[in-house]
């Protein structure tokens, strides 16, 4: 129980760091990188100790009876916020993921950036991010969870903007930043209205209380708000506009926050307060349609970019489509099998397309090709990275993609199944279309592209590791596996589907031949194609239009309401106040004339009065008007 | 006899303004290190304050009384409660970070100064004040160096600016004189007190009849409305804000607009709470006028003071709102809500001061790329666009999330259609175009590639960086652990919440 009753120092670590980072040895370049990777070693071997904690406890720390504690953050009559641990195989689970991919990140780093004037800053950056990110993990309340959710944000907002001389860095983390408050807003509301009917914010007390509470209408309500939350953090149509701008950023951040961790949030999410979600069916099917539409929708946008990075990127919006699509036919199992195993081989795939980038200093697929001759280790990894993307047998993906697929399949969400299933064949395309053109065929440009130091190929390696095997964990015929851990209500055991296994591996694999046959072996003429389908493919290349339509919204009707209440303000406002000003100088400036010190103008004016008010007097008198 | 620990407060920068009139103004170093040591007593006095008030008994403390004219009943009677020692602490901060802030004034050193030292000995006065004839005195005390510092020492049509703030400050406090003569004369009624007072614990204690609280309510409505400011009462603000010198600017939005907050649940809530309920749904559409309409005009300025001062003019609806919302936790977060507000909006003016000092102009579009000259300058004023938007970890989240959840849980409808959550949904879509203009104005100032003109800037350093980390870390202090200053808090709005739930409902207003 050691590393149970110890799991609030996880995030303290890198918290740590961070500090002794930005006071002590920002100077010292390579002391600032041990400092965050003691910090993050550290935190690592606690989160596997945890987890080898529950698998020995042989389920009595199961999803139903979790560990929790807390202290008291914030206490007054009304309202009592606490900042707690709560403890799970969810927690466990997702503690590794985020410890070991952020190590070996880290680790990457140390290479990537060597040479970047912004050495320490970026691993203090990295460092605050673990420990917001970790906060967020082990949160035991909606908000902890929300405060944590928001410093991720920060994180993310730092590091797209790391270069900050960039303008479109500038402009990509503002895009971040502001389509996620959107969303946030959602998210913040949704607690509201749960505090207000609950009295808490705890997530074990609203378990309970949801539970026995039956206006539906209201929970679907909450759950839709608290859902708007993930469709920012984890880039869910249509607040997806943020996640390949912040491909500006370095790109061990694209591989850790931009892939494998914080976008991944939202789904932790969904999972963690999935008894809400699971008593609003009419929002869980929202959230599996909105999952299933975006897995899609990337998918179909990934096939004609030429940026390694946005097609990652896009790529990346397609499987978060896929785990929410999991979580909203309502396996949690699934979605978060997926996550993991995501986690892992999209690290790994933008780490390796780091190391392309690192190479030939371009992020055009097409300014690259040939790699293979000089980059074998980043081309082997890249190659199992993609793989297991494309969910081939036996490697990672194959298992967590096939696992999505069965539970639409047997939810009776054909429709979803369908889409699940196109978008595993373009997944296969567009990865080996990548890889096809930027690692093999004919060198397309002037590079001198050599094989990256061992702090960047190493951590390819042990991804690679994990992008072969991770999947095993959760394979159906393994007993005692991811299914026995991560649940919700009770643990469900699939049984191997032959038919969708095959099925699934075929359609990948066509996915790839079509690639080798376009543009590996070049049989058919690329540019014509694109020529005859010319106006889908530039809808396809402008991602739908639909960053422009925000940014029309924005220029167009707020900066112009902006004017209008600007003028209003200027105008209005302040002129009644200035007139009023003006009218009672122009009233004293009329007024300083009466006071002429003429004695026959005042009797004038005397008698004038006097006329008028007997006159007035008279009035009734003479009975007139 | 204990020691006089508020008047000493008060006193500590008249006795400085004092001794700096006997010191040749050419010893200018002299000068502001003796203003820096006289604000200097009265922070570590706030903070002694501020650790020794006994959150367990609550109420006031540290009081001293002098009766002065016993004929009017006026005393010189001063302590704190849990609500006014957050906010002589907010003072003391802001006035000490603000003398560091003002090291590089060349310009009539001296007076300078003098003024600011009386001005914020007006503004302690107006906190520690249980008597509102005293109350009012020190307010006006604050006033008129306002307008000699924006005056001579200001910038940007000063002239206008410092008269407009003056005109606006005195029309806001007759409207408030009004109605504290008018409570003075219904107390001294033989039927109601019998005796003649300005205590407000005694004037607390008279049943007004409705009508009364109504009328008198309204003018401190106004009256204090002047001061926070409220929609449409506000313009004087921003022209103040921009024209005033960099110490004046911290102290004017820092602290001055607090003083209108502070007066409404004072004088406001605290004696006329059926008055307050009455009118309650008016402030609480308004502050939605504030938050939202300003956080817009906030977005479309040009000059990096104007986009601050906008912003405290959205930022103060918070204020508002906590205040219209009557319940425990939105006025616990209206305080702190001024409380952080005054440290966030004095870090921004520390730092525009800064960056103005040395470029001589605050046009956002002449900057770009500041952050390669300015990497300090623009890490502060990053973090201060950060607690602006509210994010979690520094101070203004907590209010803003007290104020939130407050609102949130006021089941109301105004005006027979308006629901008042739909108005904190509204002040809650505050914070996304907060964060819209807060993240425009970094990334033009200071984010882009490097611009050669500004290569002459340097950077914050020395002197100039003591305001900025003690404001940072007071946002941190109180934002990562914020029981101490909401602990504090709640124990004067615990009694004031009782007397709001015990006050018959009038209905509100239309």
């Amino acid at each position: 129980m050691f590393w149970i009753d110890n799991a609030w120092l996880i995030p303290i670590f890198p918290a740590i760091a961070f500090v002794l980072i930005i006071f002590v040895t920002k100077k010292v370049k390579m002391l600032s990188a041990l400092t965050a990777l003691a910090a993050m070693a550290t935190s690592m071997m606690f989160s596997i100790g945890i987890l080898f904690t529950i698998l020995g406890s042989h389920g009595e720390i199961n999803m139903n009876a979790p560990i929790e504690y807390s202290v008291p953050w914030l206490t007054i009559p009304g309202v009592h916020i606490t900042a707690g641990v709560l403890i799970d195989p969810l927690t466990a689970v997702m503690l590794c993921v985020v410890t070991i991919v952020a190590f070996l990140v880290q680790l990457y780093s140390v290479g990537y950036m060597a040479d970047d004037p912004g050495f320490s800053r970026f691993f203090a950056y990295l460092s605050l991010f673990t420990f917001s990110m970790l906060g967020l993990v082990v949160a035991n309340n909606y908000f902890q969870m929300f405060f944590f959710w928001e410093l991720v944000g920060l994180c993310s907002y730092l590091l797209i903007g790391f270069y900050f001389y960039k303008n479109s860095a500038a402009d990509a983390n503002k895009k971040a930043f502001v389509t996620n408050r959107v969303a946030d807003f959602g998210f913040m509301i949704g607690i509201f209205f749960l505090w207000l009917v609950f009295g808490t914010f705890n997530f074990q007390e609203l378990a309970h209380a949801i539970e026995g509470y039956g206006n539906v209408g209201f929970l679907t309500l909450v759950a839709v708000l608290v859902f708007i939350g993930p469709v920012g953090k984890s880039a869910q149509f249509p607040l997806h506009v943020w996640l390949p701008d912040a491909m500006e950023g370095p790109t061990p951040v694209s591989a850790l926050i931009h892939a494998a961790t914080m976008v991944a949030a939202g789904v932790y999410l969904l999972a963690r307060g999935f008894v809400l979600f699971n008593a609003a069916p009419s929002a869980l099917l929202l959230i599996a349609y909105i999952g299933g539409f975006t897995s899609i929708f990337a998918a179909s946008i990934a096939i004609v970019q030429d940026d390694i990075k946005r097609i990652l990127a896009f790529s990346t919006l397609s499987q978060l489509g896929y785990m929410v699509m999991a979580m909203g036919v309502g396996s949690i199992t699934a979605g978060m099998f997926h996550l993991t195993t995501h986690a892992f081989f999209k690290a790994l795939l933008f780490l390796g397309a780091g190391s392309a980038i690192h190479a030939v200093h371009s992020n055009s697929i097409f300014d690259m090709g040939g790699l293979y001759k000089n980059m074998k280790t980043t081309t082997w990894t890249f190659v199992i990275g993609s793989l297991a993307l494309a969910g081939i047998f036996p490697l990672a993906g194959f298992w967590s993609k096939d696992e999505i697929l069965l539970v639409t399949k047997e939810g009776g969400f054909t429709g979803l199944y369908i889409i699940g299933t196109i978008v595993a064949f373009l997944t296969a395309f567009y990865m080996f279309r990548l890889i096809f053109t930027a690692f093999f065929g004919e060198k397309r440009s002037d590079h001198h592209a050599h094989e990256s130091p061992w702090t960047m190929t190493v951590p390819l390696m042990v991804l690679a590791v994990f992008a072969i095997f991770i999947g095993f964990v959760g394979a159906p015929f393994v007993e005692h596996g991811f299914a026995s851990l991560i649940y919700f209500g009770e643990p469900h055991h699939a049984t191997p589907d032959y038919f969708l296994m095959i099925s699934s591996t075929l359609i990948a694999l066509a996915g790839i031949v079509l690639a080798w046959y376009m543009y590996g072996k070049k049989a058919v003429d690329t540019e014509a194609l694109k020529q005859r389908f010319l106006p889908i493919w530039t809808l396809l290349y402008n991602k739908y239009y639909i960053d422009e339509v925000y940014q029309w919204f924005f220029d167009k009707i707020v900066l112009n309401i902006g004017n209008a209440f600007n003028w209003t303000d200027r105008k209005v406002v302040d002129g009644i106040a200035d007139g009023f000003s003006d009218l009672i100088r122009a009233t004293g400036a009329r007024l300083r004339f009466v006071q002429t010190g003429s004695m026959q103008t005042y009797a004038l004016v005397l008698f004038a009065a006097v006329v008028l008010i007997v006159l007035w007097m008279a009035v009734p008198v003479l009975g007139g008007m | 006899m204990t020691f006089p620990i508020m008047t000493t407060i008060v006193l500590a920068p008249i006795i400085g303004a004092l001794i700096i009139m006997f010191i040749p103004e050419k010893e200018d170093q002299i000068i502001k290190i003796t203003a820096a040591a006289a604000t200097f007593v009265s922070l570590v006095l706030a903070i002694f304050a501020f650790l020794n008030y006994d959150t367990k008994v609550g109420g006031l403390q540290f009081l001293q009384d002098i009766p002065w004219v016993e004929a009017f009943g006026i005393t010189y009677s001063v302590g704190v409660d849990g609500i006014s020692l957050p906010l002589v602490l907010l003072t003391a901060i802001v006035i000490f970070t603000g003398v560091f802030a003002s090291w590089d004034m060349h310009n009539r050193v001296k007076e300078f100064f003098i003024t600011l030292l009386v001005l914020v000995a007006g503004v302690f006065g107006v906190f520690v004040s249980r008597d509102l004839f005293f109350f009012y005195l020190f307010f006006e005390v604050a006033v008129i160096p306002m307008y000699l510092l924006i005056a001579i020492w200001g910038s940007t049509r000063k002239e206008y600016s410092a008269m407009k703030l003056t005109l606006y400050l005195l029309v806001g406090s007759a409207f408030a004189l009004i109605g504290i003569i008018a409570m003075f004369l219904y107390a001294a009624q033989p039927e109601h007190l019998g005796i003649r007072t300005f205590d407000i614990a005694q004037l607390s204690l008279v049943n007004y009849d409705i009508a009364f609280q109504k009328f008198i309510f309204f003018l401190f409505m106004v009256g204090f409305g002047f001061l926070v400011p409220m929609w449409p009462l506000h313009t004087w603000s921003p022209d103040g804000h921009v024209a005033a010198p960099t110490a004046t600017s911290m102290l004017h939005a820092g602290v001055l607009m607090k003083l209108g907050g502070y007066g409404l649940i004072r004088a406001g809530i605290f004696i006329f709470p059926e008055g307050a309920k009455f009118w309650a749904p008016l402030i609480a559409v308004l502050c939605i006028v504030n938050v939202v309409y300003g956080a817009m005009v906030a977005m479309r300025q040009k000059d990096l003071k104007f986009v601050i001062g906008y912003s405290s003019v959205s930022h103060m609806g918070y204020v508002l709102l906590g205040i219209a919302s009557l319940n425990t936790l939105s006025i616990n977060g209206a305080v702190a809500q001024m409380f952080a507000h005054g440290i966030m909006t004095a870090l921004f003016f520390s730092l525009v001061g800064n960056i103005y000092h040395k470029a001589h102009t605050r046009t956002i579009s002449e900057f770009g790329g500041l952050a390669h000259q300015m990497p300090r300058v623009a890490a502060g004023f990053v973090i201060a666009g950060l607690a602006s938007l509210g994010l979690p970890g520094l101070n203004n989240f907590v209010a803003e999330f007290l104020i939130f959840v407050g609102s949130f849980s006021v089941d109301k409808v105004l005006f027979g259609w308006l629901h008042f959550r739909v108005l904190s949904i509204l002040a809650i879509l505050g914070v996304v175009i907060t964060a819209v203009y807060v993240l425009r104005v970094v990334q033009f100032t200071f984010f882009g590639p490097r611009n050669p003109k500004w290569d002459h800037l340097e950077d914050a350093k020395g002197i100039e960086l003591v305001p900025v980390v003690i404001l940072i870390a007071t946002l941190l202090l109180f934002g990562l652990f914020p029981q101490p200053l909401i602990g504090m808090i709640n124990t004067g709005v615990v009694p004031l919440v009782e007397k709001i739930n015990a006050a018959a409902q009038v209905g509100g207003i239309f």
